[in-house]
Parts: C-alpha cells; sequence; structure tokens
C-alpha cells in the first residue's frame, strides 16, 4: 500500500490482504538495511486471523521514496506520520533490531497510540563496533558479509523462510545488497547502523511507555545479545521471549516467533487497561 | 571472519542445509520418501497453503531431502536459495517459463549443450518463445540482439563443446543495463571452479547429473537464485511484479525482495509443470556435493596431465583446452577460472571418419557414452551423437569437426588414462 508521509511516498506491505482500518492494526518495523520482506510469513498470518497490518519500509528502503533518516527520533515521526496517513489511530507496534528502537521512541512519543510493544532482537542501548561503522564506508559488501556471519547461529535452519530451499545467510546478502542499490544510497549501511548507534535514549524512552510490552530474543543473538536486554526489558516490565536462534530470529525460527507474538498481542491491550 | 557462521567452501560442502536429525539423531542427511505431510490442525493446514507459515506440504512442491539439497548449492554458489528439479533440461525450462512466455524472446550464446540448443531452437519456439543465437565472445552481437520481448540473457560457463569461457562480467553487465537477468548453465565448472554469481549472473543452473552426482548414477537439476537481481523495477516482469491470480493475486516481488523468483519458481512452476527431483535422487547428489572440492581437484590434475599428453601426440591436430595459450578464451579462463577448465574438453582426431571410429572403439578404460562429469572417464563423438541434429553451418558455428571427439576426464590412474589412449592411437594409425 502506498501513502503519502511527510510529502514523500511511502510503502507498507498489508499481508496479502487489502488494508483495512476498522480492524486492530498490528505495524512491523524492519532493521538496519532489511525491508518489509523480513515480515512476509508473520504480516501474512496476523492479516488472516483478524488484523489489519502495516510492515513498513522506512524511509530510503526499497519502495519508501528516500533520503534515509537518520535518527532513530526521525524514523519514529515518520511512522507516526505513516499512521495518520493510514487513519490508524492505535496500533500494536513490533521492530526487529533497528526497529525496534524505532518502535520504541515511537511508543515514547506517542503512548496512546500503541497497543502493544514488541522488540524482537533487540538491546537498549544498541552499540555498533566502530571497525564496522569504518568498514560500512570501506568495503560495503564486506560490511553486509560481516553482519550476515554474525546473524545466525547455524547452517541449518529449519524449514527455512519463507519457505524450503532458501539458503537464510544468502537470502540476508541478498536483501541487503538489493535494499542499498534500490535507491543508489552508497552509505544507506552507514546510516542505519550510526543510527543504531547514536541513540541514545531508548532507556529514558522506555520510562515513557505505558503500553504491554514483549521482547522476542535470539538465544545466540551475537549482534544483540540477550543479556544485554535486561535492563530496557525491566524497565518495560516485559514478557520475555527466548527462541533458539541468532540475531535474525524472524527467519531462522518463524514459528516460535508467531507463538511469542501471538502470546504478546493476548496481553491485555494498552486501550482495555485504561 | 569465518566462523561457524560463515564457514569455508569445504565445510559448506559437508554442512551447510543439514544438521543431525532432530527426531533420530542420525548424522546423515536422511531419505525422507514421504509424499505428503501431516497438518497440525486445519488452522496449521490452511496457513502453510497460504503461505503464513513456511513448511512441506506435498512433495513436488518442497521435500526435506531436496531442500538440504537446494540449500547445500545455494551455500555453495553464494546464492539465496535453489529449487531441484527432475533435471538440467527441467532447471533451463523452469527458469525459461518463470520469466518468458509467448511471445517473449531469449538471446541464447551459439555454443550451448545440444539439448538445451534443442528446447530453444525448436521446441520452446513451438510455444511462442523465440531465441536469438549469437557467438559467445560476439559481445556487440548480444547487444544487438536484445529486443523489447527479451526476458534474459543465456549462456554456458564454458560453451559445449569448444569451450568458449562466457564473459560473465561483460554480458551481465550488457543484461543489467537493458534490465534483463543472466542465467548461466555452470554443469561444466561447479562452484569448485567458478562461481558465477560472484561475476555478475543473476541466476545458474546445473545438471546436477554431472559433476555435482559425480558417479554417473542418477539424473537432477538444480537452479540457483542469487536473490540480487531487482524484479520489482523492470516492467518486463509482471509474472513476478503483478498480481498472479493462479495463487490469490500474490506479487511475489511484495512477498520477498530477495526470493520472488524462487518463490514463483516453485509455486507455479513445480506445481503446474511438475518436473520435481525424487528425494532418493537428491540424496545420491548431495552424497556427490560432500566429496565435490576432493573430485573436482583431481579431475584438473588429469585432465592437465591428458591435455599434456594430447598436445604433443603426432595424430593429434588441435586440443580445444582454455589453459592452453591456442584457445582463443585463453585469456579470459585465465581471469574467471584460474582453478582450471574444468574436466571435459575435446581434441580434433587427425585422419579419416574411419580412424576416428577405430580410435573410440580401441579405448578400454574410457566409456563410449553420452555423459560427461562421470567419476570415470568418458568419450563421445559430438558430430554423431549429442550434435547430430545440427546442420554442417550450426555445427561450425559451435566450434565442432567431425573429427572431434570429446572427453570427460574421471578420477583414474592419469597414466593408466594415458596409456589407453596410446592403445587408440596406435589402433587408429593401423586403420590408415
Amino acid at each position: 500500500m502506498k501513502l503519502t508521509v511527510h510529502g514523500r511516498q511511502g510503502y507498507a506491505y498489508t499481508g496479502g490482504k487489502p488494508f483495512d482500518p476498522e480492524l486492530p492494526c498490528v505495524i512491523f518495523v524492519h532493521g538496519a538495511v532489511n525491508d518489509h520482506t523480513v515480515w512476509t510469513l508473520l504480516a501474512r498470518w496476523f492479516a488472516h486471523h483478524g488484523h489489519s497490518v502495516l510492515a513498513v519500509d522506512l524511509p530510503g528502503h526499497m519502495r519508501s521514496e528516500g533520503p534515509a533518516l537518520k535518527t532513530v527520533e526521525q524514523m519514529a515521526d515518520w511512522l507516526l506520520a505513516l499512521m495518520d496517513a493510514a487513519g490508524v489511530t492505535q496500533a500494536a507496534v513490533a521492530g526487529h533490531s533497528m526497529g525496534s528502537l524505532v518502535a520504541l521512541a515511537a511508543a515514547a512519543k506517542a503512548p496512546d497510540r500503541f497497543t502493544h510493544l514488541g522488540l524482537l532482537g533487540s538491546c537498549v542501548p544498541m552499540p555498533v563496533p566502530q571497525p564496522l561503522l569504518a568498514l560500512s564506508k570501506q568495503d560495503v559488501a564486506a560490511a553486509v558479509d560481516r553482519v550476515v556471519s554474525f546473524s545466525f547461529s547455524g547452517l541449518a535452519a529449519k524449514p527455512s523462510y519463507p519457505g524450503p530451499g532458501v539458503w537464510l545467510h544468502g537470502a540476508a546478502r541478498g536483501l541487503m545488497h538489493q535494499v542499498m542499490r534500490a535507491q543508489g544510497d552508497a552509505l544507506l549501511f552507514h546510516t542505519d547502523f550510526s543510527a543504531c548507534n547514536n541513540y541514545q535514549q531508548g532507556l529514558q524512552h522506555a520510562q515513557a511507555v505505558r503500553c504491554p510490552a514483549a521482547m522476542v530474543l535470539g538465544q545466540q543473538d551475537q549482534m544483540t545479545l540477550p543479556k544485554a536486554a535486561q535492563p530496557v526489558a525491566q524497565l518495560l516490565r516485559a514478557q520475555v521471549h527466548s527462541v533458539p536462534a541468532g540475531h535474525f530470529l524472524m527467519q531462522e525460527q518463524p514459528d516460535p516467533v508467531l507463538n511469542a507474538l501471538r502470546a504478546w498481542l493476548s496481553m491485555p491491550a494498552l486501550s482495555t487497561q485504561a | 571472519m569465518a566462523g561457524i557462521s560463515d564457514p569455508g567452501f569445504d565445510t559448506l560442502a559437508l554442512h551447510a542445509g543439514a544438521a543431525p536429525d532432530p527426531t533420530t539423531g542420525a548424522r546423515a542427511v536422511p531419505i525422507v520418501l514421504s509424499t505428503s505431510f501431516v497438518f497440525e490442525n486445519s488452522e496449521h493446514a490452511a496457513s502453510l497453503f497460504n503461505l503464513e507459515r513456511s513448511g512441506h506440504v506435498y512433495s513436488r512442491i518442497s521435500n526435506p531431502t531436496n531442500a538440504v539439497l537446494e540449500e547445500r548449492i545455494a551455500a555453495l554458489e553464494g546464492g539465496s536459495g535453489a529449487i531441484a528439479t527432475a533435471s538440467g533440461q527441467a532447471a533451463l525450462h523452469l527458469a525459461i517459463c518463470t520469466l518468458a512466455g509467448a511471445g517473449n524472446h531469449v538471446v541464447a550464446s551459439s555454443a550451448l549443450y545440444g539439448g538445451s540448443h534443442n528446447l530453444l531452437h525448436y521446441t520452446l519456439k513451438r510455444f511462442g518463445i523465440q531465441t536469438t543465437f549469437v557467438q559467445p565472445a560476439d559481445i556487440d552481437g548480444w547487444r544487438a540482439a536484445i529486443r523489447p520481448e527479451t526476458r534474459l540473457l543465456l549462456g554456458e560457463t564454458l560453451g559445449n563443446p569448444g569451450l568458449d569461457v562466457l564473459d560473465i562480467p561483460t554480458l551481465s553487465s550488457i543484461a543489467h543495463e537493458a534490465g534483463l537477468p543472466l542465467l548461466v548453465d555452470s554443469t561444466f565448472t561447479t562452484p569448485w571452479l567458478m562461481k558465477p554469481f560472484e561475476h555478475g549472473a543473476d541466476l545458474i543452473f546445473h545438471s546436477a547429473t554431472k559433476f555435482l552426482c559425480g558417479h554417473g548414477t542418477v539424473v537432477g537439476g538444480l537452479l540457483v537464485d542469487s536473490g540480487r537481481f531487482d524484479w520489482h523495477k523492470s516492467d518486463r516482469f509482471p509474472e513476478l511484479n503483478q498480481p498472479y491470480e493462479g495463487f490469490h493475486g500474490m506479487v511475489f516481488s511484495e512477498e520477498s525482495t530477495d526470493g520472488a523468483f524462487l518463490l514463483r519458481a516453485r509455486r507455479e512452476g513445480l506445481r503446474d509443470f511438475g518436473a520435481c527431483m525424487s528425494p532418493h535422487t537428491a540424496w545420491l547428489i548431495l552424497q556427490g556435493i560432500e566429496t565435490l572440492p576432493l573430485r573436482m581437484a583431481r579431475h584438473v590434475e588429469n585432465t592437465r596431465k591428458v591435455v599434456a599428453f594430447l598436445v604433443a601426440h603426432p595424430m593429434v591436430a588441435a586440443v580445444g583446452y582454455p589453459e592452453l595459450e591456442t584457445h582463443r578464451s585463453h585469456a579470459l579462463a585465465k581471469k574467471l577460472l584460474p582453478r582450471g577448465c574444468g574436466a571435459v574438453f575435446s581434441f580434433d582426431l587427425k585422419g579419416s571418419r574411419a580412424q576416428g571410429r577405430a580410435f573410440i572403439e580401441a579405448l578400454k578404460l574410457f566409456s563410449h557414452l553420452a555423459n560427461v562429469g562421470d567419476c570415470r572417464s568418458l568419450v563421445i563423438h559430438p558430430a554423431s551423437t549429442t550434435h547430430f541434429r545440427m546442420d554442417d553451418a550450426a555445427l561450425q558455428a559451435a566450434g565442432i569437426t567431425p573429427g572431434t571427439i570429446r572427453l570427460s576426464i574421471g578420477l583414474e590412474d592419469a597414466a593408466d588414462l594415458i596409456d589407453d589412449l596410446k592403445r587408440a592411437f596406435t589402433r587408429a594409425e593401423k586403420t590408415a
């Protein structure tokens, strides 16, 4: 679905069904140098089980017009504007990695607009090693390889994502290269990972969140270590789900992540609590 | 940085896509000979059919053993995924028919395996898909042959039978300038000798019957996607970026940025054409791939010794191996194939047709048959077998003469192979 956000074209995948603003809405926000397709299975499941879905492409990523936004707060403002454009007053929001920071910041900026907050593959703060940031300017293909090599827990995730026969490491590389090339932004990798690294208000923002929260963490995540998620989990009083996966947990373990998000959405919503 | 998530080629050849079976603890890949797979409940069934969950439904579409093979070849090629098919021909057909239909057009190398030539020149034409054949080194010819209705460029890493090395970096640039993918037949080289995706190719197919299986036991094919072609952007591929009525209006490029092609190929091509691979075949090809690095090194080592012997033999008019400076693709081979140019090549025998026949019939270790890439050495006469449907002009265009003999060098002792060839040359000489 195309939407005009801040005067530019934005895009959100609706899970294979037309968007219906009357249904409870779930928003999915992807991570650095990714796009909405990291959520395909989950988006389709929720869209076909009583929800409306907006799995967004952040500005400068694949189908949403750039330039890419440089800070997590700017991305959160954009997300709130996208909700306005879609006619969504209140929604559950789930983000992965960088997208989890965007979801957290949005839920802090507009606490009444979110019924549930879900953070997947996340920790707060989310520091990025300086050598990786430097590498992304010198040799972005090598930086992509580095991230992919640290993002999976093994060599045989079954039944694979989005279906059998997909080699997840290669698919992750392919996606990142396509996202970088789509709008010709050679610095997109650096922009996204710098946004993660520079977002320092996360724990402060967590204190402003009012809706029930859940975290879904990969037990073997080497990018956002599960133990580094404890402070924000405590501040959010989050339900914590641990799945046997690395950082790209939606791809490695799609069914356990679905089960975790179903449990998350079964938590009493903000509007019910109020 | 090498590690558990980023291992080297030899490790991937053994481990990619496979882990000890969680149910039985089996360390080797189990052969899952089951046509279908039980649903947990009705909701689970519906969500599998509607691509809300990942999993296996029916073995024509996917199977656990085949999935290991598909992931493994994708890992070795540096691709995003793969589909196992009934044969290499089925893989080529699946690739073309996922992207093209009646009224569309293919630009292909003129130096193709005879079966591929048949499919393009005769059979697909009957279904409305036209092909323009271009000499592999005629770069301007490739560019000029592209039309608005063209859907892909196609060539072989090592053209059959003259071993013209495909200039993948240049041809992929030409293809991409036109918004088209480059499909490459990598059967002769395997990913151990060359990874075409690293040079710009977008799709690869293999006759896995050959070196990947390596033992001359089963027929199978593999179609691999790089995951890097932007199907969404091009207006030439409505099959991938417009709603497909055959699957609830699904837009495949919206579902998967890196996997749109394979989604369509599996959800339409395997579903409807049905040229799937048996899990037993997949297992035998996996067995072959586990030793691919060791075998390919030996294939190349033996081939170099046999080539050196033939070059020096007085009854040999020419040897067509790209590592030789006399080969027209020598410079390109040095650039793209530093590990070697494979184990299949041709040479031209001096003398009459009768001498050629005598030569082949005198061989004892080399088996006279229509295959390549076996662990055993093989020999064939292309003009009377694999390329017999071609007229003289087409034969000449493909670099074949009536005296051309093709060898596929196996894993025997090289000295024994050379002794066998010496014996055959002596017989041919006496036949004169």
